[in-house]
């Protein structure tokens, strides 16, 4: 209870201005993290400085090339996006299993970049798409990769005066989907325990040309794993690829044990979740019936 | 005593009386309620697990602006030696006061030292920090037998169990019995069956934390507004610690938002009472979520080691039953009836049942429905299937065959009259889900479960208002529908409409004595008292009517909610409109010591899947059946039956308390803390049995507590056959499983 | 670490009132609501968003009230399990929980009343399924969520037929 103050810029420039005023200031997207930590001591912001009047972090731009999503965007609105979830249905599936319904009607998928837990879901999803990170900071803008967004627990690359404005995806082109799946102990309201976020290009003939592989919750951050994609690319998602693939991500893996489970068993199951979310994928594209 | 077996509104599914009050928002709960100029009260707790506390200095907080009083245990009386209250509700001081705040020692992290109470709660907060503790620290035990090997840190010095060596050890209690001869016996049996299995400590997980507002007026007077199970319990427990006259505190009891047994004892309103006697305002104070987990006594965690054998053609001959309890920091006496109930759903003449409990840091245990019996009952009822798997017999045929009914004894050697064992093991057979084939990967389990019920003390009184309606007053706080069964029983015997009857929780000055609400005993007990009070009613309007028309009372009867004799009818609303002038205020009272408690069986069925990759399960079918005598109104009654279930899900798929090395909790919340969520569970299939309760007008039985004894062994059965392989820690979460599936015991 | 007597002026719309309080900047909607307000039905779990029985509708949207600065309500439109009955005739979702007993202790009961009357505003006939995962952040530790469920299901099914001309 040590927050002293409160602003809601309705501009950047303003946001920037009432964040280097503040001396000890928090963003505020959902608060779904920050709240939380504020009760429990993590955090101890002395001055708040909320996002969400700020147009061009809650808009949703789809674009020719691209799609810009406002980092402030609640789940909630993402997911309910005529074209979004439409066009990253692995993504929609991330952003759907981030806490509960109530949560995400707050949380934002940038919230949960600048949140940087190592459990959390859309990152997986986003690095999968090949997301980059539209940062806006005193000396100007700059887009970088979502995967070298997170640098460790809770750390991001952001400057302490920058601030993440929106996440840009390319648009899908060609036979391509994408799938996000993870393992919880329970089926919702719950921190994965290991994630998997997989995106597949796929030919006429059912070839892989192109294939991304990210993993949650089994590193200090969400990783990207190349050599699990390279394993994909050129094949026909046959099972020994498939296995090729999860040989990678459990190589790649550098789990710690803790309350939510135990390194060998986040290395087990997050090579089972990247093999069903491969076929997960390679299904939307074929049309198939997801179960 | 007879039965009644016809019923008017007994056994109909009104809405409840309280309902339009919680749907709204109106109802008030623990901490929906503010009195004048109130001031709030905030705990510092220790950060420890195992120390002594060396000094405490409350002068900054003390000097603090807006901080009104201060305390720490010397506030509170010394325990000595002091027992209050007698048989199972029996709770010696030395074990209850620490709990609410630390003397001399904390033996658990996150025991209150001390207590602040300043003008917000932001203040009580920050006051509470500024109080300076000084601690010697000492070394830390959590797990059971970690705690009872040589060279353990020893927390209570001065304790030794009955029979036991004089030598400091952290084992609580030690008990055992036997019956027959259950060494010849074994070397009768065909079959034999041994396996140890062991449950976590878990949290009873109600929703609502603990939360009163306390005030001591000029003259002494103390009001104590709180959520409990049993504001007469509150009442002597806060004037047992405080050293106040019980009569000068008047507890009322809010709503309620859940308690499963973790509300029938105090933690905050000893200290809310100090503050406010202290400070001269009255005093708010309701529990952080952490603090609820980390401080309030959870179910204690237990290894259960049971031998069974049996002949070839499927007697059960002989048993031998070893427990092993986790007590937390003091005697929370968890390993009592359970050892000796283990038995109680068999018939056997041989059988040795010892308990055991042991000294942990970690906070004392406290009740959880039925006690103590799922821990015990899992390990039982798994082997019971391992043994009519040995002998191919269908595990419900075998239990048939060895079901106890009237006549029969348990360990305890309380014989049963008739109870419905029997009957809902058939139901079980004939059930359409027992009949319909297995899931394909999946697995289905089978177990039954015993629990003892509680009678204890209760009263309820009647008045009645000019218009023929009727209050109906208890001291039963009403945690899941009870004052609908009141209204019920009420008009059942009253002949008056439903909706003339008014049921409500009232004070401790304002009724007779009631325990607690706990041992599945409101509806059969306070039920009994509100059934004899009416009884006491309709007499005495007979007896005016038989006044009015000059008439012997003999010649009076009442039915319809009317007095009729020969010379006519005189209804309740004319008698209630009249009673100024036919003997005054129609106002009755009854109160008495329930005999008539009778035990509780279920039968349940679960069909699990298990992913063998990734280890969850998924509950895919349940079923539960059970004996509640007469349903009063049977919504409650599935609804106590299907959320016993789903806690017993809970307790066997992923609930945990998780210590680290220094005893602090890991899982202090509901995220990590995993109760069930709606979207783990499947429709809980519910059968009522109704073989009334021979001791009881209305034939009801407890209903409460017997739906959380078999969820374990049923579940652990059915993803026992889904997965192949047998599990013997729960709860069978996703990485045990796999682990199971693997045979590598790191993926743990 | 102090505490903060700084207070702030709120506006807005609750259950189609307005109102105006004051809050400290770093006190969350729920508390405002249930010390500034006096709206008690929202009731407090944990406050960290895991348990559901603050949830109130934010601008129709469904939200954890623990998780939101009071602050943030400023020109915000709110509805509380105090506005869901309109004109003393509760809403079939609070009939249908009085009807199958879908509550015991009552004190989820807030939170699944309004998360509830959301997903029938969002999803006027959801699956058994769709309503589980929908109520997910809804703790019940009494009912074993099956009358609820099955309340919610008979809820919609009563306000569809209700719509049919």
């Amino acid at each position: 209870m040590a927050v002293q103050d409160f602003v809601a810029p309705r501009s950047l420039g303003e946001a920037q201005i009432a964040f280097a005023e503040g001396g000890g200031a928090s963003w505020l997207a959902g608060g779904t993290d920050l709240l939380v930590g504020i009760r429990l001591g993590s955090r101890d912001p002395s001055r708040i400085v909320d996002l969400k009047r700020i147009p061009e972090l809650m808009a949703i731009e789809v674009e020719s090339d691209q799609v810009r999503l406002g980092a402030a965007v609640s789940a909630y609105d993402l997911l309910r996006h005529p074209t979004v979830a439409m066009l990253y249905p692995g993504l929609a599936e991330a952003l759907a299993l981030i806490g509960s319904t109530q949560i995400q009607g707050r949380c934002s998928a940038g919230g949960n970049l600048c949140n940087a837990s190592p459990a959390a879901d859309s990152i997986p999803a986003l690095i999968a798409n090949r997301a980059s990170c539209r940062i806006c900071g005193p000396k100007g803008e700059r887009l970088i990769p979502v995967e070298d967004f997170v640098v460790g627990p809770n750390q991001t690359a952001l400057g302490g005066d920058e601030l993440l404005v929106e996440l840009v995806l390319p648009l899908p082109t060609g036979r391509c989907s994408d799938a996000y799946l993870r393992l919880t102990p329970r089926t919702e309201m719950d921190i994965a325990v290991a994630g998997a976020g997989v995106s597949l290009t796929l030919d006429d003939d059912g070839k892989c040309l192109a294939s991304r592989v990210a993993i949650g919750a089994v590193a200090p951050r969400a990783l990207l794993v190349e050599e699990a994609g390279q394993a994909l690319v050129g094949s026909r998602l046959e099972e020994a690829a498939v296995q090729d693939a999860v040989l990678a991500v459990r190589a790649a893996a550098q789990p710690i044990t803790d309350k939510r489970g135990s390194a060998g068993y986040r290395t087990h199951v997050v090579g089972v979740l990247v093999a069903r979310a491969i076929r997960r994928a390679r299904a939307r594209i074929a049309g198939e019936e997801i179960v | 005593m007879t039965v009644q077996q016809e019923f008017r509104v007994v056994g109909s599914r009104p809405v409840r009386p309280d309902g339009v009050d919680k749907v709204t928002g109106r109802a008030l709960y623990g901490a929906d309620f503010n009195m004048q100029d109130q001031i709030y009260g905030h705990i510092l707790r220790s950060p420890h697990a195992h120390a002594r506390i060396k000094n405490i200095d409350c002068s900054r907080a003390r000097a603090m602006e807006g901080v009104l009083a201060v305390m720490t245990g010397e506030d509170l009386q010394e325990p000595g030696s002091r027992v209050l209250g007698s048989g199972e509700g029996a709770i010696a001081l030395r074990d209850l006061t620490p709990m609410v705040m630390a003397q001399g020692k904390v033996l658990f992290h996150s025991q209150p030292v001390a207590a602040v109470a300043a003008t917000s709660p932001e203040l009580a907060a920050l006051a509470a920090e500024a109080i300076e503790v000084t601690f010697d620290v000492l070394p830390v035990v959590t797990e059971l037998h970690a705690a009872l090997a040589e060279g353990a840190p020893i927390l209570h010095e001065d304790r030794f169990p009955d029979g036991q060596p004089k030598e400091p050890t952290n084992l609580a209690t030690h008990i055992s019995a036997q019956v027959g001869e259950p060494d010849a016996a074994f070397a009768e049996a065909d079959v034999i069956v041994e396996r140890t299995y062991s449950v976590p400590m878990c949290h009873q997980g109600y929703i609502e934390p603990h939360a009163c507002v306390a005030r001591v007026d000029g003259t002494g007077q103390v009001d104590l507004w709180c959520s409990t199970q049993g504001h007469f319990t509150v009442r002597g427990y806060t004037a047992a610690l405080t050293g106040l006259d019980e009569g000068n505190i008047r507890v009322t009891p809010s709503e309620i938002g859940g308690g499963f047994g973790g509300k029938t004892t105090v933690y905050l309103e000893p200290i809310a009472v100090i503050l406010a006697g202290k400070s001269g305002r009255p005093v708010k104070m309701v529990m952080d979520r952490g603090d609820v987990f980390r401080a309030t006594g959870p179910a204690p965690g237990a290894e259960t080691r049971v031998k069974l054998g049996a002949t070839r053609d499927g007697r059960l001959v002989a048993a031998d039953v070893e427990c092993l309890m986790d007590s937390g920091a003091y005697n929370g006496n968890p390993a009592g009836f359970p050892a000796f109930l283990a038995t109680a759903c068999y018939k056997l003449s041989h059988a040795r049942s010892v308990g055991r409990s042991v000294y942990t840091n970690k906070p004392k245990i406290h009740a959880y429905r039925a006690p103590s019996m799922p821990q015990v009952t899992l390990a039982f009822e798994l082997v019971v299937n391992e043994l009519a798997a040995e002998l191919n017999m269908d595990p419900i045929d075998f239990r048939l065959l060895n079901a106890v009914e009237e006549g029969d004894s348990n360990m305890l050697a309380a014989r049963y009259k008739r109870i419905g064992l029997r009957e809902c093991l058939e139901a079980a057979r004939t059930h359409a889900h027992y009949r319909s084939p297995v899931a394909e990967n999946g697995g289905r389990g089978v177990a039954m479960g015993y629990w003892i019920n509680a009678g204890l003390q209760s009263s309820a009184t009647l008045n009645v208002s000019a218009d023929g309606h009727v209050a109906v007053l208890t001291g039963s706080p009403d945690i899941g529908g009870s004052r609908a069964s009141m209204a019920l029983m009420a008009a059942e015997v009253l002949g008056i409409p439903l909706d003339h009857i008014h049921p409500q929780v009232v004070a401790t000055d304002a009724i007779g004595h009631c325990d607690v609400t706990g041992g599945s005993r409101t509806t059969l007990a306070t039920g009994q008292a509100v059934i004899q009070a009416a009884e006491q009613l309709v007499a005495e309007m007979c007896r005016r009517a038989a006044g009015e028309w000059d008439v012997g009372v003999e010649a009076v009867t009442w039915s319809e909610g009317a007095a009729h004799s020969d010379q006519g009818c005189l209804t309740f609303e004319a008698l209630a409109a009249r009673a100024g002038s036919m003997g005054g205020p129609l106002t009755v009272s009854s109160s008495l010591t329930a005999s008539s408690a009778a035990p509780a069986f279920a039968v349940h069925i679960c069909d699990a899947t298990v992913d063998k990759e990734t280890g969850r399960t998924t509950i895919t079918r349940y079923t539960a059946i059970q004996d509640a005598g007469k349903a009063i109104h049977p919504d409650y009654v599935e609804g106590q039956m299907q959320g016993g279930v789903v806690q017993g899900i809970g307790w066997a798929l992923n609930e945990e308390y998780l210590y680290d090395d220094q005893g602090a909790l890991q899982n202090p919340g509901f995220l990590d803390y995993r109760i069930p969520v709606a979207s783990d569970l499947p429709l809980i299939d519910t059968v009522i049995i109704e073989v009334p309760n021979p001791l009881h007008p209305f034939g009801v039985r407890g209903v409460g507590e017997v739906p959380i004894v078999p969820p374990m062994p049923a579940v652990a059965e059915a993803v026992f056959h889904s997965a192949g392989v047998r599990v013997a820690r729960l709860p069978l979460n996703p990485p045990r499983m796999v682990a199971a599936l693997t045979g590598d015991d790191d993926l743990v | 670490m102090s505490v903060s007597m700084n207070k702030l002026p709120v506006r807005t719309t609750i259950n189609g009132e307005p109102r105006i309080f004051l809050a400290a900047p770093g006190q969350v909607l729920a508390d405002a609501l249930r010390d500034e307000l006096q709206l008690t039905g929202t009731k407090i779990g944990c406050n960290t968003g895991d348990c559901g029985a603050c949830s109130i509708l934010l601008n129709e949207r469904l939200v954890c009230s623990c998780l939101v600065l009071a602050v943030e309500a400023e020109g915000q439109s709110l509805q509380t399990v105090e506005g869901i009955a309109e004109d003393g005739v509760l809403h079939p979702i609070q009939q249908k929980l009085l009807e199958h007993g879908g509550l015991q202790c009552g004190v989820c009961t807030p939170g699944v009343v309004v998360a509830a009357k959301a997903l029938l505003d969002a999803n006027p006939d959801p699956t058994e399924e769709e309503a589980r995962y929908w109520l997910a952040g809804n703790l019940c530790r009494c009912t074993g969520y099956d009358k609820i469920i099955r309340a919610v299901l008979d809820a919609a099914a009563t306000m569809r037929e209700g719509d049919t001309p």
